[in-house]
């Protein structure tokens, strides 16, 4: 255990795998719940169908048999070849946006009804009323529970280390095998996992703050 | 790649095998889930501020971090510390303690959601805590919980594939092996994820029945 120092760099290099991914999927989960959730309630029958089917699949189905699918199943029909980086960041974005979707679709549901009919009084267009009146009241619901699907996606981002991208999961694993030593490298990354989510929901927290900010007496 | 169904047919028994085995691991992993859970939500509900404490950190640290990564501790640094557990033991253990940390939240709201007057009209009539306990607050904290659970215990399902990873012989470890040993993907991992939209989609149903049954009372 004399090298320790050279094996932290390698934890923390898979760290930064972690973060990266962690970042990119979310950027695309974000994408992704809104295109969807938008989806499940437009005025087209051909979007909501699509929209659902797309959710529904993506919520039974696991993360892990998603990723695996995409991996491995998706290059021999010939289409398309993921980098294991590529693969990992679809999946996961996929998957997470699928549930954010329905987050973006309870709290848009959930704005009350005369709002709606205020819009059409004041003849707001389709796109006015969503962006202007309809949005800023919706977004402050979803951002808790948008802030839990970013941790359950930082969590679920250790899954790659199984497709053999060099997360922090998967240093850990290297640093095992190559030691011997198992409880170092897994309390490392215990920790540092820990530390990451932290930072994440205090992130959020604060963001919600700035946002709800004002609108104490309206809700 | 074409998809070949006698190849596909003659793969069922063994993806079938494996399907058992995670049936097995979410049963088993669901009972613990759920008195572990309970216990959590109790000592955090300690008049010990130490005992309180501790618990919540201990909760949310696991919720913090992968479920991967506690399935590898458990799995490789226990029997380090002279703690060895067969696989699918250890996967039952890991997955319990995971989502004990989420039922812990349920069961809290669920006490929670009891009207105070509940605790002060049994205190009147003279009940003991035992009778309070079981005759007023767990016949109108446990109905109203009921969806919640049954949503964690299909979260729970959908995370079995992770316990692969530490060599238990469930359904994608199954076709895994299946994959390897005929470099054909597609089937195998298709099938997989076939057979978990399967049993999400009834489980959907049956979630909805629930949440309209047990749902909050009296809306």
């Amino acid at each position: 255990m004399g090298d320790w120092s050279g094996y932290l760099t390698l934890i923390l290099q898979g760290a930064w795998v972690t973060i990266k991914l962690t970042l990119m999927g979310s950027a695309l989960a974000l994408v992704v719940a809104f295109v969807a959730g938008l989806g499940r309630i437009s005025r087209l029958a051909a979007l909501r169908w699509l929209s659902t089917a797309y959710i529904e699949f993506f919520r039974g189905t696991s993360i892990f048999v998603q990723l695996f699918w995409i991996y491995f199943v998706l290059p021999m029909t010939g289409l398309w070849a993921p980098t294991p980086m590529q693969a990992g960041v679809l999946a996961l974005g996929l998957n997470v946006g699928a549930y954010g979707a329905e987050v973006v679709r309870g709290a848009i549901l959930a704005v009350p009804r005369d709002q709606y009919e205020a819009c059409i009084a004041v003849n707001l267009t389709r796109f006015q009323r969503m962006r202007h009146v309809i949005l800023p009241q919706a977004l402050p619901l979803m951002l808790p529970t948008f802030g839990n699907n970013a941790i359950e996606l930082l969590k679920a981002t250790s899954v790659v280390s199984l497709i053999s991208l060099a997360d922090m999961t998967f240093q850990a694993q290297v640093v095992r095998s190559q030691t011997g030593s198992t409880l170092l490298p897994f309390v490392t990354i215990l920790v540092l996992y820990f530390a990451m989510s932290s930072v994440l929901s205090l992130a959020i927290r604060s963001y919600e703050r700035r946002v709800t900010r004002g609108l104490d007496g309206v809700r | 790649m074409e998809w070949d169904w006698d190849f596909a047919w003659s793969i069922l028994p063994q993806l079938l095998a494996g399907f058992r085995v995670t049936l097995i691991a979410t049963a088993l992993g669901a009972v613990v889930a759920a008195v572990l859970g309970l216990v959590f939500a109790i000592l955090r509900r300690s008049r010990n501020r130490a005992v309180a404490r501790t618990t919540g950190f201990v909760v949310e640290f696991i919720r913090g971090t992968p479920l991967l990564v506690q399935l590898y501790f458990i799995f490789y640094v226990l029997p380090d510390l002279g703690i060895r557990l067969p696989a699918l033991t250890a996967g039952v253990i890991g997955m319990g303690l995971h989502y004990a940390t989420y039922t812990a939240e349920v069961y809290r709201g669920g006490i929670e959601a009891v009207a105070k007057g509940q605790w002060e009209a049994a205190k009147a009539s003279n009940l003991t805590a035992r009778q309070t306990w079981i005759h007023v607050i767990l016949p109108q904290a446990v109905p109203p919980m009921i969806p919640a659970m049954a949503n964690y215990l299909l979260a729970m399902f959908k995370e079995t594939p992770l316990l692969s990873a530490i060599t238990v012989l469930e359904l994608m470890n199954q076709a895994r092996s299946v994959a390897n040993s005929s470099y054909r993907y597609v089937e195998p991992m298709t099938m997989v994820g076939v057979m978990f939209l399967i049993v999400s989609v009834i489980s959907v149903i049956g979630l909805r029945w629930l949440e309209r049954h047990y749902g909050r009372v009296g809306k």
